[in-house]
């Protein structure tokens, strides 16, 4: 497994919505060994204020030297991040943690909520690179309105798979939840579903797969200072009451290993 | 003698002693910053360091507290990990045999709710090929005397400190907790109760709350404060301690670059460690290796040990 500490140059500012940012490095290592699902961790002051890195999933690996994080502007760090500009250089560290574990035998169901869309977009791309058909595939949206959906859709609709929309407020796609739409769906048993969001949007997804039996991968979040384990910070409980740590067993869990504390 | 290259040609004496312990070099890793070294064995070249001090080990494995166990505050950290180990005999067993092939000094933390584990614990390291020495941490809550933390009353510290070293063949070092009203006074009585050298500091303990929830950051309430924030506070109890003391000091606390180590060193320390610096730069306690030997060959020092004690205070 393959880790690296890179200095990577911005190349692209994208403000997507209000607070919603989207960042593209030259990070030639990382590009060349990152799964989907996996993050980094990006220093994002050169000072001792943030001290701590901050964790991203990778959003999206382009070309053969590029990665991509799709972030909101929610504290100290990542509005320093907001801030970049092109040529501007950070520390990055990564890829860390296991992916998504693609499974080429049966539908694949991406469920993304909210800032959770960020990963889906590279896993998507893999899945239709290692898959033969992708006819019965489908990538459900979620968001509190509009804005937080509507930049990212055309990147979704490129690969050709089914795409559909939920937002809180019904000024996209179908008003309600992506749980709503994924329940109204015709999920056979040999699918797997790909979820990342908030939290009661997962264990939602947990919980009707485990209903209707199908395999269901989640990435989760944590607040995180090492990201490869070694300060044991990251931890959450599992099934057999023991503590699972979100930066070495995951960020993706199979859905039925975790506890979801409501 | 060891020598470490630096920049050109130039080499640099960069041995120091701790007690019987020879190093290659001052630094260390501090426990519970640095997992059991293999996390880093991609990120860094590892037979660099002068010391690696491995996660604390209590005699049952122990499962930590429940999350939040981290919050970042300015310039450091505040944890609340909860001591998560493996056990005494499952580290021996599932983490010793990878240490011990790493050619570089391998420094057991360990920790007990009783002077009974603490003992107990000592014994089983005792001829573990590749334990080099125990560090010990006597910041936990000794649960029989009703949780009063060994670390901060002389007495109970002195007396942790003379059990180990009744079972040890190896050196002990004593960690000392800044939580107590006069350092020194501890420093000495472990040095007393014939701990080899002393540590200092471990976390200061402190407390985060989010306005937003209007609960405590951490669901431990308090937590160790550790990084660059707590560097002043170490340097003053390493340069207290170094007036009282004898036995070689090891500086601890928000130390990140070898300029960090250098006034360590300056106030009285034969070595230091780094810890939270770790989960910032995996190779941080590498790139304090080279910083000092460029500064033994920029400052033309015959070695690194001409540095210890030397404060100016003319």
């Amino acid at each position: 497994m393959s880790q690296y500490q890179e200095n990577a140059t911005v190349t692209r500012v994208e403000q997507l919505t209000e607070k919603n940012y989207r960042l593209t490095f030259e990070s030639p290592l990382i590009a060349g060994v990152c799964k989907p699902g996996q993050f980094v961790m990006i220093r994002t002051s050169i000072g001792q204020d943030p001290l701590l890195r901050r964790p991203f999933s990778v959003h999206q690996v382009l070309g053969e030297s590029q990665i991509q994080i799709y972030f909101k502007e929610v504290g100290r760090g990542t509005t320093l991040l907001a801030h970049a500009k092109v040529g501007d250089a950070y520390s990055i560290f990564g890829p860390l943690g296991r992916g998504f574990k693609i499974n080429t035998g049966g539908p694949s169901i991406l469920v993304g909520g909210g800032l959770g869309i960020a990963p889906l977009l590279l896993l998507l791309k893999e899945n239709c690179r290692l898959k033969k058909t992708f006819d019965n595939d489908l990538v459900i949206l979620g968001g509190r309105s509009r804005a937080e959906v509507e930049p990212l859709l055309e990147d979704f609709k490129q690969y050709g798979v089914t795409v559909r929309v939920a937002t809180d407020d019904g000024s996209l796609g179908y008003q309600g939840y992506v749980t709503d739409i994924l329940k109204a769906s015709q999920v056979t048993g040999d699918s797997t579903v790909y979820g990342c969001g908030p939290e009661l949007m997962l264990a939602g997804l947990a919980k009707i797969c485990k209903e209707v039996g199908v395999a269901c991968q989640v990435s989760v979040e944590s607040v995180m200072a090492c990201g490869m384990g070694a300060c044991l910070g990251c931890s959450r409980p599992d099934k057999k009451g023991s503590y699972i740590h979100v930066c070495l067993n995951g960020p993706v869990f199979d859905a039925e290993k975790l506890e979801w504390n409501m | 003698m060891e020598y470490v290259k630096s920049s050109g040609d130039s080499f640099a004496d960069m041995q120091v002693n701790i007690g019987s312990l020879q190093l290659k070099n001052p630094v260390m890793t501090a426990s519970g910053t640095f997992g059991y070294a293999r996390e880093f064995e991609n990120l860094m070249n590892l037979q660099r360091l002068g010391a690696v001090i491995v996660k604390g080990i209590s005699l049952n494995p122990r499962p930590g507290n429940p999350p939040p166990r981290i919050v970042e505050t300015s310039c450091g950290m505040l944890n609340a990990i909860g001591l998560q180990n493996v056990g005494v005999d499952r580290f021996i067993k599932e983490k010793m045999n990878y240490l011990a092939g790493l050619n570089v000094p391998v420094i057991v933390n360990i920790l007990g709710d009783s002077i009974a584990e603490y003992e107990e614990i000592t014994s089983r390291l005792q001829g573990v090929p590749g334990v080099a020495g125990i560090e010990v941490n006597i910041s936990c809550p000794n649960v029989k005397k009703g949780g009063v933390a060994f670390g901060t009353d002389p007495k109970m510290a002195a007396a942790v400190t003379a059990a180990v070293k009744g079972k040890s063949t190896v050196p002990v070092m004593v960690k000392l907790s800044p939580n107590v009203s006069d350092i020194a006074t501890i420093a000495l009585a472990v040095e007393d109760a014939g701990a080899d050298s002393v540590s200092l500091i471990n976390t200061l303990i402190g407390m985060a709350v989010d306005l937003k929830t209007r609960r405590p950051a951490l669901a431990n309430i308090i937590g160790g404060l550790s990084g660059p924030a707590i560097k002043p506070v170490a340097l003053r109890m390493v340069y207290e301690v170094a007036k009282k003391v004898s036995i070689p000091i090891i500086g601890v606390g928000g130390i990140e670059t070898a300029e960090d180590a250098l006034e360590f060193m300056l106030a009285g320390a034969t070595a230091v460690q780094i810890g939270t610096a770790n989960f910032v730069n995996p190779r941080a306690s590498e790139d304090v290796v080279d910083g000092l030997a460029a500064y033994v060959v920029k400052e033309k020092l015959s070695s690194i040990r001409s540095m210890i004690g030397q404060l100016n205070l003319a």
